[in-house]
């Protein structure tokens, strides 16, 4: 089967910038490959400063890579330019960390939703509402939220928005970077069964940036450890989870989880 | 809406009181009076002086005189001027009417200029463009507004291109309205632009901060993501983000319309409120000088007024919150 992404060599420098600053390059991302099959997920975990949000960036063409091809829907993203990415964008989405800020509280539900159906160009209020309405109840949201708006909403409502508005224009890849870990731990759970569904019924393929493990392994289909922006073990996950042979990896599954009882209730779908 | 607006306005009372009370009693406790100086005028008599003191009620206490003056001030009259022996109110307004002409002019040129350039700028955060811009917003606030005024009259003097003082030419009342309307513009620009030179670094460089904050904020990053255009993520989402900071600002910019211009109408000889105050304080023209005071203050509330109106109008989040939803 053909992947929907494939990463290759991928490299993320951050440098200096402007007139007189002279900071030190530094490589937040060095020379990663992966690549991921439709309606799978890869789980790509590591401690915070691995380099797995540059990752996210890098490949929701949030920012620019160093060096390295990103191959979606049969193009080099890393070679666009801003223009042609503008039609690749739809199929690629990113679900961001907090909800809280990367929803713009100043509108309401129906009109953060219905937002990135500008893209194909201009809708009807009605339309829009409409289309807003039906996303929602897919994330198991009701069309009385339309009106609300994001403060009104708990962390795990504004969470199923930020997803429904990532649906809106069906994209093939999700990148979740770290979607679970500014909720609590039981609505965790019911945000991780709802990706579940969302994937069995839209054929989604995720990329699941989390420093959690065990939520990688419950919700992956392989993982891939990354470690001072290197891929240092990648496999099934199960083979990682029980075989884990590189100290980077032991060292993490020995670190001692958050909240592992709450994550040992989560229940299987 | 109504609570909003009415807690807004008790402030703004409460204000206008504190300041009259103060401007009133710290300009009264200034030594010497009007009539002083008459006393070194050897054809003036000790009782021609006390007439006129008791005519104008100098020798009354201070406290009765602050009540009358508040009992003019509520009928709209702010009081006498020893000086031009008229009524201050006509006075005051007349010049008032050419500081605005003057420094409304100037604050809606800085909000032109600073919008889009500060939002250019902060789209250019780090690069060539915006550090020029930068350093030159820097050198212009470096520069005083005296420096920044007399080196523009040096220019057009050297240059002979422009008039470097007044607000009309010798014969204005002779002119054509277009040629009036074209006399008035010329006499415009130096003041102008000093002032518009002397402001525009300020708000540019809030527009910018604040844009360029609002730019890294998650919720416009996720918007970038769904190939929402350059343009729409510049001025509908990060401009309304950095709203706040902006629209006080603007609020200010609005309160200082009277007091901002001062000492650019004293050094362009511009026939406003700045002149006129400074001879008033010199001459110590007392209600002249308390009626000015007022007049500014009364901007300043009013300016922080319209930003509450429109930080409410701007912000659904303000709204919720006071209509409790």
């Amino acid at each position: 089967m053909e992947p929907v992404i494939r990463v290759e060599n991928l490299v993320k420098r951050y440098g200096s910038r402007g007139l007189g600053r002279r900071a030190e390059a530094f490589t937040a991302v060095d020379s990663v490959s992966f690549s991921i099959l439709p309606g799978c997920t890869l789980a790509l975990v590591g401690e915070s400063g691995s380099g797995k949000s540059s990752m996210a960036l890098c490949l929701s063409c949030l920012e620019r890579v160093t060096a390295g091809q990103i191959w979606f829907e049969g193009r080099d993203l890393a070679g666009l330019r801003e223009k042609e990415l503008r039609s690749v964008r739809p199929k690629l989405q990113l679900v961001f960390q907090d909800p809280a800020n990367s929803l713009n509280t100043r509108w309401t539900v129906g009109e953060i939703v219905a937002e990135p159906l500008l893209v194909r160009g201009r809708i009807s209020k009605r339309e829009r509402d409409a289309r807003a309405a039906q996303m929602l109840e897919h994330v198991g949201l009701g069309a009385e939220y339309l009106r609300r708006r994001p403060r009104e909403l708990s962390g795990g409502q504004r969470q199923r928005v930020a997803i429904a508005r990532a649906l809106v224009l069906e994209p093939r890849l999700l990148i979740l970077d770290e979607v679970l870990s500014a909720l609590d731990c039981s609505i965790q759970a019911q945000i991780a069964n709802l990706l579940v569904e969302l994937q069995r019924s839209y054929g989604l393929a995720y990329l699941f940036i989390t420093h959690d493990w065990k939520m990688a392994a419950h919700l992956a289909d392989e993982i891939a450890v990354m470690s001072h922006g290197k891929i240092v073990e990648q496999g099934a996950a199960e083979k990682i989870v029980r075989y884990a042979s590189s100290p980077e990896t032991r060292r993490l599954l020995g670190a001692p989880p958050v909240g592992r009882e709450a994550m040992e209730a989560v229940p299987k779908p | 809406m109504m609570r909003f607006l009415l807690r807004r306005l008790g402030h703004a009372a409460f204000l206008l009181i504190g300041v009259s009370v103060l401007a009133f009693f710290f300009s009264a406790l200034a030594p010497g009076n009007y009539f002083d100086e008459m006393r070194l005028n050897p054809q003036m008599s000790a009782e021609r002086l006390r007439a006129l003191r008791a005519e104008y009620q100098v020798d009354r206490p201070m406290a009765v005189r602050y009540i009358r003056w508040v009992g003019a001030v509520v009928h709209g009259n702010l009081g006498f001027s020893f000086a031009y022996n008229t009524p201050v109110a006509p006075l005051l307004w007349a010049r008032a009417r050419n500081t605005l002409l003057l420094t409304g002019t100037a604050t809606l040129l800085v909000w032109m200029l600073a919008l889009p350039l500060g939002v250019w700028s902060a789209e250019r955060l780090g690069r060539p463009a915006d550090v020029t811009l930068s350093w030159a917003t820097a050198v212009l606030l470096i520069v005083p507004d005296l420096a920044l005024s007399l080196g523009l009259l040096v220019l057009a003097v050297r240059s002979g291109w422009l008039p470097t003082g007044g607000m009309v030419s010798v014969g204005f009342e002779g002119f054509s309205a277009a040629h009036k309307l074209r006399d008035v513009a010329s006499h415009m620009v130096l003041p102008v632009t000093a002032l518009v030179a002397s402001a525009l670094p300020i708000s540019l460089r809030h527009v910018r901060a604040a844009v360029a904050e609002a730019l890294e904020a998650p919720f416009l990053r996720a918007a970038e993501g769904h190939g929402i255009s350059r343009r729409r993520l510049l001025y509908r989402y990060a401009l309304p983000a950095a709203a706040h900071p902006l629209i006080a600002l603007f609020g200010f910019s609005i309160g200082t319309l009277l007091s901002g211009s001062l000492l650019v109408e004293v050094v362009m000889s511009w026939p406003g409120l700045g002149p006129f105050l400074l001879e008033a304080i010199l001459a110590r023209d007392l209600y002249v000088v308390i009626g000015g005071v007022l007049l500014s203050t009364l901007f300043l509330v009013a300016g922080n007024f319209v930003a509450d109106l429109l930080l409410y109008w701007a912000d659904p989040r303000i709204r919720a919150e006071t209509t409790g939803r």
